[in-house]
């Protein structure tokens, strides 16, 4: 049947027909829709684990077990899953596993554009990178297939252009593969003579996969009809801006294994052209091995490393000109994400700005407190840095930083990496104050549930960690929870906590408003009698609420009913209806 | 057929995912090549939001640049201006006449530019506009905005009526198929 799908659907469903039993994964833009797909299906098992390194190393079990199996991340993911990675190398599989890994180059939801193909390279890890929906499917399939013949893990490599990108695809049946589960020390256990005796294993295994890339199906030549005398070697969404701009007339060597790459197939390329491009997003991975193996190529002198391509890049690159299209002269403002109407982070960062408090941040929504008019973060890293971060600050500033500090975290970041931060304040004692922003989801990514929620990825019930007692259980003593829609109660907390000679956890807790079990309440509009246009609301930086005409409005159909706005206004301009 | 290209932009939040779904779906059973390219994450929350779809016999980039929009349906007045660069010269934008102030002028570090949709006309540019949460309202809910604007937009299709009543049908679950179809129906005879 052929249906339009994002190139993250059309992933899992490839891993679904190709027999993949468990997918155990943590979200991350542009990779969660893989995993959500892929739980749809009846017949399998999908999880959300608290971080990618748990997430790999579960899928990693259930292949030893002898069932194919993947997990999915985001390029930043790979980070955290780098560990289990580097070694399921030498130790390769059971049944057959796949890693898809995501990349954002552009950053449109993303705290670096880390190149996730050296790790390929480093790990000496296959790594296939589909260019559409189609490719996606079916590389699923190859990636299994070569998983189990070459006995490694393999990579599919996605970007935010084949991720979130719907194109045709044909959809097949599912296949059952299954293998038995044998004690297999000398394989299993990377134990130092163990591992000295697979590394020969994983280089010769290199060699084999350098000679299937010479001539896998996969990898194509493309030849054109003769009005170019040069040729390009591309992959991934490169490839489809370079036949934008060039139809069929151009000769092309695209690359669907970007890890290892084929001798032989790119010298009889550059063989056949004059002169031969490299066009890849990011780093110079296809440039650097050209160049390795004795081919001259022009490759990141001309196409940047920064950021995404489109078909305007190639063109300009060769010269041609540019389209004509319309410029105005007025300037449009800038419109930025921001956190919602309603938004229960808004609430304490709104107190933390007030009382110029220096905050080290964390990823998710509650990232979008550093802008303005909160201005609220000082600092945001990676997953968990807040906790962690805070502990150095502290210990590098002492107790003046100590009582102007605090780092906030959501739940779901506080499960993926903030716990073991929070232990090491609890162990080398500073006197830190850990705010954790409890929305009850992991919202940036688009509502997932993580430990903390009490379901699972269906929607099911599930264990729940209760955040007081695991922070009370590591050793801080003092631990408190606050709504955010109580300025009062969060400025009292914050201020004690901070006052406090001990270690401390204030977990500001309301649910997202988004989450379809909050309901809204009625809009609140502004009495203009009362409003005197002093502007107060205006720091509180909630969408709904705009300035027009010397009074402050509300737009209702942003505004939730929150109320908190009705708090700040020193002459009750801000009115709900009776309900 | 040379490829047509469709850009969507608005306001995260604004709908313009069930748009695409409903173009992308219509398309294909039109039996085009189709792409339909969105962003997800980040720029969901309150951003400004972009979705490229384009259609022909056969579409390589999933992206629309400068210069290359046949259309664009903008679901809010100065995103039809933050991307009327890459709309093609003779194109058409269909804008929703509401305004929503982004922060920098919630805030008051900018202006919101108050007769841009009469520069863009000046500037030679089909300015289809419409105003779409009324429209959207009537029909029975506000959030049918998209609908509206799809409604309009297929004013400029060969074709058939029904075909897009028969996408809505398979893209909207079935409480609001009523409602949308009556949205649909107001953008289409505005």
């Amino acid at each position: 049947m052929k249906k339009l799908m994002i190139g993250n659907a059309a992933l899992a469903r490839g891993l679904y027909e190709a027999g993949c039993c468990v997918i155990s994964s943590y979200p991350g833009t542009p990779s969660t829709e893989i995993t959500e797909e892929f739980a749809k299906f009846d017949d399998t098992y999908c999880e959300w684990a608290p971080n990618e390194k748990v997430a790999t190393e579960t899928a990693f079990g259930a292949s030893l077990r002898g069932k194919r199996s993947a997990c999915c991340m985001k390029h930043v993911g790979l980070n955290v899953a780098a560990d289990p990675l580097f070694t399921m190398s030498y130790t390769g599989v059971n049944a057959g596993m796949v890693i898809c890994v995501a990349d954002d180059p552009g950053m449109h939801s993303s705290q670096n554009e880390q190149d996730s193909r050296h790790y390929a390279v480093a790990a000496k890890v296959p790594m296939l990178e589909p260019a559409d929906s189609q490719e996606a499917l079916d590389f699923a399939k190859i990636a299994y297939e070569i998983s189990e013949q070459y006995d490694t893990p393999v990579f599919i490599k996605m970007c935010t252009r084949v991720a979130h990108s719907q194109s045709i695809v044909e959809t097949g049946e599912r296949t059952e593969v299954s293998k038995p589960y044998e004690k297999n020390p000398r394989k299993y256990i990377m134990a130092p003579a163990n591992a000295i005796a697979r590394h020969p294993f994983v280089e010769e295994r290199t060699a084999k996969l350098t000679e299937y890339a010479e001539s896998a199906a996969i990898n194509r030549v493309e030849s054109g009809d003769g009005s170019h005398d040069f040729g390009i070697i591309t992959s991934s969404t490169s490839y489809q801006y370079v036949k934008e701009v060039f139809g069929d007339s151009v000769s092309v060597l695209k690359l669907g294994m970007v890890n290892p790459l084929p001798v032989n197939l790119i010298r009889d390329f550059a063989a056949q052209n004059k002169t031969v491009y490299v066009i890849e997003e990011l780093d110079p991975i296809i440039e650097t091995h050209c160049k390795s193996i004795g081919v001259p190529v022009i490759g990141k002198e001309k196409f940047s490393m920064l950021g995404e391509f489109s078909q305007k890049t190639i063109a300009r690159a060769f010269g041609l000109a540019d389209k004509e299209n319309v410029s105005l002269d007025t300037d449009v403002p800038v419109r930025p994400p921001m956190m919602c109407a309603g938004c229960p982070h808004r609430g304490m960062y709104y107190v933390l700005a007030k009382n110029k408090i220096t905050v080290l941040g964390d990823i998710g929504c509650y990232t979008l407190g550093s802008m303005p008019p909160l201005n609220a973060l000082d600092m945001t890293l990676c997953m968990g840095a807040s906790v962690s971060g805070i502990h150095g600050f502290n210990k590098a500033g002492g107790s003046e930083t100590e009582q102007k500090t605090v780092c906030v975290i959501g739940d779901s970041t506080f499960m993926h990496s903030g716990v073991t931060g929070l232990i090491n304040i609890a162990y080398n004692q500073s006197n830190s104050t850990v705010i954790i922003l409890d929305n009850s989801i992991t919202g940036m990514t688009g509502h997932q549930q993580n430990p903390t929620t009490g379901l699972n990825i269906k929607g099911d019930p599930a264990g729940k960690v209760d955040l007081e007692s695991l922070c009370r259980s590591v050793g801080i003593r003092s631990v408190r929870v606050v709504d955010p829609y109580n300025l009062e109660e969060c400025e009292k907390a914050v201020l004690e906590e901070l006052a406090k000679d001990e270690p401390s956890v204030i977990i500001s807790r309301r649910p997202c408003v988004l989450l379809k079990y909050v309901k809204p309440k009625k809009p609140l509009h502004i009495n203009k009698d009362k409003c005197r246009g002093c502007k107060r609301c205006m720091k509180f930086g909630c969408p709904a609420i705009s300035f027009r005409d010397g009074h402050a409005v509300i737009d209702n159909t942003l505004c939730i009913g929150c109320g908190v706005c009705a708090g700040l206004c020193p002459f009750d301009a801000f009115e709900s209806e009776v309900e | 057929m040379a490829t047509k290209n469709i850009m969507i932009v608005g306001v995260g939040g604004q709908g313009s995912l069930l748009a695409s779904k409903l173009l992308g779906r219509l398309l294909v059973d039109e039996g085009f090549d189709v792409k339909v390219s969105e962003v997800h994450g980040m720029s969901q929350r309150g951003g400004s939001v972009v979705t490229y779809v384009r259609f022909g016999d056969r579409v390589c980039s999933p992206v629309i640049e400068e210069g290359e929009a046949d259309f664009i349906v903008s679901f809010e007045k100065i995103e039809a201006a933050r991307y009327v660069r890459n709309l093609r010269k003779g194109g058409t934008v269909i804008v929703n006449t509401q305004q929503i102030d982004p922060m920098p002028v919630i805030i008051g570090n900018a202006v919101y530019p108050e007769n841009i949709l009469d520069e863009m006309c000046s500037k030679g540019v089909n300015v289809d506009a419409i105003d779409a949460l009324e429209l959207a309202s009537q029909a029975g809910s506000a959030k049918a905005c998209n609908i509206v604007l799809m409604g309009r937009l297929a004013k400029y299709f060969d074709i058939p009526y029904e075909k897009w009543e028969a996408a809505i049908e398979k893209c909207v679950k079935p409480n609001f198929i009523n409602i949308n179809k009556e949205a649909f129906r107001l953008g289409y005879n505005h």
